[in-house]
């Protein structure tokens, strides 16, 4: 590690502010960026943490039903807190283990967007709204690729808002070293349609399988994507599995949440 | 009731107080006045000349005291190999130089190309940073039959070719094992890897070199399984010191698993460094930096043959195994895939004929060592698969064929050089049937199966050489070392007991069952022994702790140094008693006369040893202190069966272990408890390598896993609880406690069973499957379903 000065603003614009110093980054959880940082592999100037923002913790609903979770908040608790979207409970839940689920936040898990974590699959196929100290971002405008956001530099998330639906449902089959998601398939039902999101399994980050989402919201059942699989172009091919197993299991986990949905 | 002292009680382990409480002494505990620190600059490249290195800018930085390259090593000797193999053709092995820092070439990506003595850690690695180091990015030679192809770049430039050796065992019995193999009813073929894994012991490597001017000694303090040895090896062949004027010490080590075992240039290092900077010089591997320097295990490419006769009898075995030694010759390397390895191949079975042929390549990867097992795993694996293969082309049950073929009668001299003493493979075949319920399988198949599951069992036995070593055997085959053992047992004038052995442990539990004999054999309780071990300067030259030979050599040291004390005790009590000798019985810590009701207690004789006012002064010395050194007759052969059943899921390749058994034969035990923890632990490790461990290297020599990102270790909930038996008991017939060793066992027995239950179950979903490398991933297991 090389050393970096610390900052732990109270408040939102304390934050803003001491982001916009040369090369100072955000912190959440450290569960990223404190174990790059000490492989040297990261170097910030300046640490900012957003623990001391009472504005960006916790969970509340909004007057359009959405459940709103602060930025800030860790996945503890939202697996405790987030009963009213039990889908999203359950994803926070399953994410590393308890040591890491009481530092990682939301906020963190979504700025950084591992191409392998839960919490994308999650929020893009509920639809979610990305709300920043400047603006308020579309799920569907917010992931660019691995490890890219829309977030502008210095720019902080602070809330994100899920659209409850009425049925969902998250399967994780765990990369065998990591645990991360070797494929993680979150599936979403809305009055409107059906959402499916999938993380792990592309070169581009989390992606939504628009064929499954339109089969599934004329008929929600595994049936209707009996033999549906994505095609293996573009998908991750590693020592833990080719292409061709992750496209096969986003069918295998999708058909699962669909099912578990109910 | 169950004994609650001695021999066969299970008292809990007096060391984990320490351990668990956070008050254990570990080499990184230890700060040394004055101490600098050291970081390694290693090679990111598998393979390279070293054009030139320039120090200027990095010596400059703040808190730099100096910066070592290979050219300061010149003058000194390299790593030294302990064994050398002789080839099919009598000539030794190839034997490269390897230098404590890379002089002119990197060979595998971690080599150390220069390393930086700093005032903290933290200036040593931004320093290590500013060193501009021009390398030119030569071929790498990572796949081995590629490696041996003509005109394959070289490892070693000075040697002949990557072929360390080509070894042929037994050699002159090759032509009528190629005959058995014409006249056979039924040959079985299987082609496998036995998969490269990191050790990764929980403590990473420590050492500390640290010079005292005045009186002219070095000490290293380091992480080791055997300080004797680093102190023979390091100051005889590198560094020159006598060994009266170096101290190793090896305090509480956090597991080691074969990876402790060895000489590595760090330590070197450090005690060079100390001396040259008269300041101790310490280095702590990271847990990134172990996955590179530390030795790795197995890696062999193996194609294996079983000839049967028309009843299905073993008649011949032929192997053909390539095994990978990476880039330099670390301290045991050679001896692993042959001698460990090809005099196991006989396994339970009375195959009358076998010949093993064994590569042993260099390429540019981390030097491969002893791991665990070493070289029985490899054996066992190919051995208990192709056995399980056989048995599904004939059609016959692998239970029922294995059964048909074992070993009967003992002692029983192997076509492989070695004599097994005892052993009942019947015995714990029995055993092993009764735990794994056999009757219930079907329906517990079909159980998985309402579940869309696939279920399937896999059976296989195992059989080891532990105890290593005679010393007179293994020096003919090539050993650099003896392989005795030592203790020094000292008794108090107020009756206690400290026992200075050359065992040492680093996780299996010497100090609570070494005075386990102790207690028995005098009649005491265990807490009046206490074990001291891992320093050379207060314990006897011994050989360290591996080879599951602890308590076999180690522990048969300390009965022989203890029956010395007793003698003498006897001699004092019958000189207090004014009787005979011959006449003087020891029993629950008193010395009594025989038929009489006089009687001393222990405390009485070695008080009069310590005060000898009343004393045979003429015939015997004052004091009770007696040293023995061990040298066993032969090996130990622990043996078992051991049984895996296995769910897989179709629709995604996952496996998981539903049951796991495990049946040992390990003659008589002194601490069941400790015992079961071993067999726990090793099959966790065998579940680990057979299911998730794989240290993979891509065509650059890169490491793949080179973290725990991608590197999989077993978790708890990989595994299952385990049934464990070691009711089956045939005594080691030549050493005095009649013990045979443990620790490697579960690491030995278990793979094969994982994978033959792996393949049991595809085969049970109609896929016409024999065999998937380790580890049985979940993409490997559906590739192979789907393939």
């Amino acid at each position: 590690m090389y050393n970096f000065d610390f900052e732990k603003p109270s408040t939102i614009a304390d934050a803003v502010s001491a982001l916009s110093a040369e090369d100072a980054q955000a912190l959440g959880g450290g569960q990223t960026l404190l174990p790059t940082m000490k492989q040297r592999l990261a170097s910030p100037s300046k640490l900012v943490s957003l623990k001391g923002i009472a504005e960006m913790q916790g969970i509340c609903t909004g007057d359009d039903g959405a459940l709103c979770i602060g930025g800030a908040t860790t996945h503890a608790d939202v697996a405790a807190g987030a009963g009213a979207y039990p889908g999203l409970a359950a994803l926070a839940g399953g994410i590393g283990d308890p040591a890491v689920r009481a530092r990682g936040t939301i906020g963190g898990s979504l700025a950084n967007n591992d191409p392998s974590a839960c919490y994308p699959a999650g929020a893009l196929a509920s639809g979610a709204t990305f709300v920043t100290n400047a603006r308020e971002i579309a799920a569907d405008d917010y992931f660019q690729g691995m490890f890219t956001t829309a977030l502008d530099e210095g720019e902080i998330l602070t809330e994100v808002r899920f659209p409850v639906p009425e049925a969902s449902n998250y399967q994780k089959f765990e990369q065998p070293a990591s645990r991360f998601a070797l494929v993680g398939v979150f599936v979403a039902k809305y009055a409107d349609g059906v959402r499916v999101a999938v993380t792990g399994a592309s070169e581009e980050g989390v992606f939504r399988w628009t064929e499954a989402e339109a089969a599934l919201s004329g008929n929600f059942s595994a049936n209707a994507i009996a033999d549906m699989t994505p095609g293996e172009d573009g998908m991750i091919s590693d020592l833990h599995g080719t292409a061709a197993y992750r496209a096969h299991l986003v069918g295998v986990l999708t058909r699962r949440a669909v099912t578990a949905a109910g | 009731m169950p004994k609650d002292n001695g021999i066969g009680a299970s008292p809990k382990r007096r060391e984990d107080v320490r351990f668990l409480s956070g008050t254990g002494n570990y080499t990184d505990d230890i700060q040394v006045n004055g101490q600098a620190y050291v970081h390694f600059l290693r090679s990111d490249i598998a393979h390279a000349n070293i054009n030139g290195i320039n120090l200027d800018a990095a010596s400059a930085m703040p808190g730099v005291i100096k910066i070592f390259t290979g050219a300061d090593f010149e003058g000194v000797g390299g790593i030294p190999c302990g064994w050398q193999v002789t080839d099919r053709h009598g000539e030794p092995m190839q034997e490269p130089a390897h230098p404590v820092l890379a002089q002119g070439k990197v060979r595998y990506v971690g080599d150390q190309i220069a390393a930086v003595v700093a005032e903290t850690l933290e200036q040593a690695r931004d320093a290590a940073e500013a060193i501009e180091v021009d390398l030119e990015e030569l071929p790498a030679v990572v796949d081995m039959k590629a490696a041996l192809a003509d005109g394959a770049t070289k490892v070693h430039d000075d040697l002949t070719s990557n072929l360390c050796y080509d070894w042929g065992f037994v050699e002159e019995n090759k032509p009528a094992v190629d005959a058995a193999f014409e006249a056979a009813a039924h040959v079985t073929t299987l082609e496998l890897r036995n998969n490269r894994l990191v050790a990764n012991p929980m403590e990473p490597r420590v050492a500390i070199g640290d010079f005292n001017r005045a009186t002219g000694e070095s000490t290293l303090y380091t992480t080791s399984q055997n300080p004797h040895v680093i102190r023979l090896l390091m100051g005889a062949f590198v560094l020159g010191i006598p060994e009266h004027k170096l101290r190793v010490v090896a305090p509480d080590v956090g597991g080691g698993f074969g990876t402790k075992i060895f000489h590595y240039a760090e330590e070197a290092f450090c005690t060079f460094a100390a001396k040259a900077l008269n300041r101790a010089v310490k280095w702590t591997s990271t847990r990134s930096e172990a996955f590179i320097s530390d030795a790795h295990g197995r890696d062999h490419v193996t194609k294996i043959e079983l000839a049967l006769d028309a009843d299905n009898n073993f008649t011949a075995l032929r192997t053909d195994t390539y095994a990978n030694m990476g880039a330099y010759l670390s301290t045991f390397a050679p001896s692993v895939p042959t001698w460990l390895h090809g005099t196991l191949m006989a396994g339970n079975y009375k195959t009358p004929l076998i010949y093993v042929n064994v590569k042993a390549v260099f390429t540019n990867t981390v030097p491969v060592d002893a791991y665990r097992g070493a070289g029985r795993p490899e054996a066992t694996f190919q051995l208990e698969r192709v056995v399980d293969k056989a048995a599904r082309e004939l059609g016959v049950d692998p239970i029922a064929l294995r059964r048909q073929n074992f070993i009967t009668e003992f002692p029983y001299a192997t076509p492989v050089a070695v004599e097994y003493d005892t052993g009942d493979y019947h015995g714990t075949m029995d055993a092993l049937e009764k735990m794994a319920d056999l009757s219930g399988f079907e329906a517990r198949r079909k159980a998985s199966e309402a579940k869309g599951k696939l279920r399937g069992f896999g059976v296989n036995c195992y059989i080891e050489a532990c105890g290593i070593a005679p010393s007179n055997l293994v020096g003919q085959l090539g050993a650099r070392a003896g392989l005795y053992e030592s203790a020094t047992v000292r008794v108090n004038a107020t009756g206690g007991l400290v026992v200075m052995t050359g065992s040492h442990s680093h996780g299996q539990g010497h100090e609570t069952s070494f005075p386990q004999v102790i207690a028995e054999m005098i009649g005491i309780d265990e807490s009046m022994v206490e074990i001291v071990h891992g320093d050379t300067a207060n314990t006897p030259m011994g050989m360290g702790t591996y080879g599951s030979r602890s308590l076999a050599v180690g522990g048969s040291a300390m009965v022989r140094a203890t029956e010395k004390i007793i003698a003498k005790a006897k001699k004092i009590a019958a000189h207090l008693m004014e009787a005979a000798e011959a006449d003087i019985e020891l029993k629950d810590g008193a010395f009594s006369v025989a038929g009489t009701d006089k009687s001393v207690a222990w405390g009485d004789v070695t008080l009069a040893a310590y005060v000898p006012h009343n004393y045979p002064l003429e015939d015997i010395e004052p004091g009770l202190e007696e040293t023995a050194f061990y040298d066993p007759a032969n090996f130990t052969y622990p043996s078992g069966a051991y049984a895996c059943e296995v769910e897989v899921d179709p629709d995604t390749g996952k496996v998981t272990i539903e049951a796991f058994n495990a049946a040992d034969d390990f003659g008589n035990i002194v601490n069941p408890m400790i015992v079961d923890g071993q067999v726990h632990g090793g099959i966790g490790q065998g579940i680990g390598q057979a299911l998730l461990e794989n240290a993979a290297y891509d065509e650059n020599g890169q490491l793949l896993s080179a973290s725990y990102m991608d590197y999989a270790m077993p978790r708890a909930s990989d595994v299952p609880f385990y049934g464990v038996d070691h009711s089956s008991q045939t005594p080691c017939t030549h050493n005095p406690l009649g013990v045979k060793g443990c620790g490697e066992a579960g690491a030995i027995g278990s793979p094969p069973a994982v994978i033959n239950a792996v393949v049991d179950a595809l085969r049970s979903g109609g896929h016409d499957i024999h065999h998937i490398d380790m580890p049985v991933s979940p993409s490997r297991v559906w590739q192979a379903m789907n393939g």
